[in-house]
């Protein structure tokens, strides 16, 4: 008995000191940083470095969250996620169907069909970005005259950066939904379609998908830039957040949007862990 | 309730015959079991009634429906896998009234019919449950509900008794046994197990490679095998085969020679197998030369192994009250002729020996 009480002791401190290494960069990356952000969060910055910040405790939270700046960037990241993920989302399943069968060749689509996964966000807005080119671009070879340009549009700025990066999350897509189905017993699936089902609803990836379109940010650093991000409503959150930090040297603005988007991440991760969890079964469950 | 007909089916994949020209017929209302062992064609043969195989040459018929073309879900076919694909998701209940809520059954009816077939198979207090909850043999009767809701013509099952244990797999055998024949739906079930076959079927198809060896009811199966085939995969353990040749009225074997009985007067003379159920020798002190090889006591009875001169081996069924050689004892195989059967020495067909 007390053999056994000393070994699950010594078993416990041998996990803890081999997590300690993983921990230590948590703490110091991660868990510092996030608490020092609601610090900063408190303190309003004089726009010129080197003076003296001032407590204004949470009146500067109310002060943003009141502003039509950040209503404007809450309705842009709303729209651009409504744009992305379910897109995103039903291209990939649409995509891991088409390729989930034993045909002759098939790998060679799979790997094209995932390969958007790795292709960074730089080159991906570079090419979009000649393709939506108002002089040497898409529409113009078709002879159409885009005036103004699209990516300087109000109205298709935000659409635009949407298909850019819906084509790079069908990648990822692909591979989740593709991961799932290949999971999903064969004769369950056989049953199924025996009994007149068509191919059964998957939610896998949906918390994925909404993650990765909130923090989009490279696309619309690369091709529209600070200047005209608001004018054209492409200022979502995480760019707005970018831009008072370096445009706009204000780190207290910034503070206050991050924990914005963090209560946002987080509802979106607790309403799945409620509701989808559920609906997720493994097999041999 | 419909027939099922094969007339010349096959399935290729590339160059390989999974089922080489088929011809079957199963007739409405039959339990017609699929035997052979693994790789024989026999679950291909069953998918591709369900649709989740194409028919590659040959015509397959449900009732007077040509179907090689029809999709699965309008062939009004119900299988049961072998490994149940329940919906892991869905309650019982749901599991069970899936393929009506599929074909816009109304609610009402639904769960009517859904609660019958659920009733039928004792699963009523378990509605609510889902799969993961149930032991092996619900999900299994979960499985076998969820086939009989919609009433289909025809009832596939593809082993569906290879994950019980051995004591629920034989209560289970006589159920489905009893609501087949209560149901009178036609049904075909696949199996690698005979004894599962002998048992349940009306009719029996043994197949092997791909190819129909013999379609009949089980008794004649064992009485009259159409081919060594046959006679060895069936009885447990299989026939006994001894290659042995005829010289005018003597069968000569190497260990020893038996004189041709009016019953297999159609031998002709030359090479031959000879075919002996274990249950057909018996120990004495004439027959053929054997050694004891291995005693393997089951209580009832007592199955000796013997290796004869010449090397062929022979199982002999004793009864429990018979005396038990010891291992190397040398021993006499005394062989019923009138229960003898013959075979071609080449292609291994029967010869019916009293023609």
């Amino acid at each position: 008995m007390r053999t056994q009480v000393a070994r699950r002791r010594k078993d416990w401190a041998l996990a803890y000191v081999l997590l300690l290494p993983g921990l230590a960069i948590f703490a110091v990356f991660t868990f510092w940083p996030f608490l020092q952000n609601f610090k900063l969060a408190l303190y309003q910055n004089p726009p010129y470095p080197g003076l003296p910040s001032t407590f204004v405790g949470l009146s500067q939270v109310g002060d943003v969250l009141s502003s039509p700046a950040f209503h404007q960037s809450l309705i842009s990241t709303l729209l651009f996620v409504l744009m992305v993920v379910p897109t995103g989302l039903l291209g990939g399943l649409m995509l891991a169907l088409a390729a989930h069968r034993a045909l002759r060749g098939m790998a060679i689509f799979q790997v094209i069909f995932s390969s958007t996964v790795v292709s960074s966000v730089a080159v991906a807005a570079v090419v979009f970005g000649t393709l939506m080119d108002p002089v040497v671009g898409l529409l113009p070879w078709l002879g159409l005259d885009p005036h103004p340009a699209i990516l300087s549009n109000p109205t298709w700025a935000l659409p635009a950066v949407a298909v850019i990066a819906i084509w790079q999350f069908l990648g990822l897509s692909f591979i989740i939904m593709t991961a799932g189905l290949q999971s999903l017993p064969e004769e369950v699936l056989e049953a199924a379609r025996l009994d007149g089902a068509r191919a059964p609803t998957m939610f896998f990836g949906l918390v994925v998908g909404f993650i990765y379109a909130f923090q989009s940010f490279g696309q619309i650093d690369i091709l529209i830039g600070s200047q005209n991000a608001e004018f054209t409503h492409t200022n979502v959150l995480l760019f707005y957040i970018y831009r008072a930090l370096s445009v706009q040297n204000d780190p207290g603005l910034a503070a206050v949007l991050s924990i914005v988007l963090f209560v946002i991440l987080l509802g979106v991760t607790l309403v799945q862990f409620r509701f989808l969890e559920r609906r997720v079964h493994y097999a041999g469950e | 309730m419909a027939r099922v007909h094969f007339a010349n089916v096959s399935k290729r994949y590339g160059d390989v015959a999974a089922v080489d020209d088929l011809s079957l017929e199963v007739a409405d209302g039959e339990l017609l079991v699929l035997l052979g062992p693994s790789g024989c064609g026999k679950t291909t043969a069953l998918r591709m009634v369900a649709g989740l195989e194409e028919v590659t040459e040959g015509s397959l018929m449900i009732g007077d429906d040509l179907v090689n073309d029809v999709d699965p879900k309008d062939r009004d076919v119900a299988m049961v896998f072998q490994s149940y694909a329940l919906y892991p998701h869905m309650t019982v209940g749901r599991n069970i009234e899936f393929p009506l809520r599929q074909r816009k059954i109304e609610a009402d009816e639904r769960q009517r019919r859904a609660l019958e077939a659920a009733t039928t198979l004792g699963l009523e207090g378990l509605m609510d449950r889902k799969p993961g909850q149930l032991s092996g043999g619900q999900r299994q009767r979960v499985a076998l509900a969820r086939a009989i809701v919609r009433d289909p013509r025809v009832f596939l099952m593809d082993e569906p008794l290879s994950n019980l244990d051995a004591k629920l797999r034989v209560q289970t055998r006589g159920d489905i046994v009893a609501l087949q024949r209560r149901l009178g739906t036609t049904t075909l079930y696949v199996t690698h197990d005979q004894v599962e076959a002998m048992t349940m079927g009306h009719r029996i198809a043994v197949m092997q490679g791909g190819r129909l060896q013999q379609v009949a009811p089980p008794q004649e199966l064992y009485e009259r095998p159409a081919n060594t085939f046959v006679a060895t995969f069936l009885g447990s353990p299989g026939m006994n085969l001894i290659p042995a040749e005829r010289r005018s009225d003597e069968l000569v074997t190497p260990s020893g020679s038996l004189t041709v009985d009016s019953a297999l007067a159609g031998v002709p003379q030359g090479a031959v197998t000879l075919g002996a159920r274990p249950e057909s020798l018996s120990l004495g002190t004439d027959g053929l030369r054997a050694t004891v090889a291995l005693v393997e006591m089951l209580g009832a009875e007592t199955q000796v192994h013997c290796t004869l001169e010449g090397g062929t081996t022979v199982v002999v069924r004793q009864g429990h009250d018979e005396v038990r050689p010891d291992l190397g004892d040398t021993v006499a195989v005394a062989v019923d002729p009138l229960s003898l059967h013959a075979f071609d020495a080449e292609s291994g067909a029967r010869i019916e020996a009293t023609a």
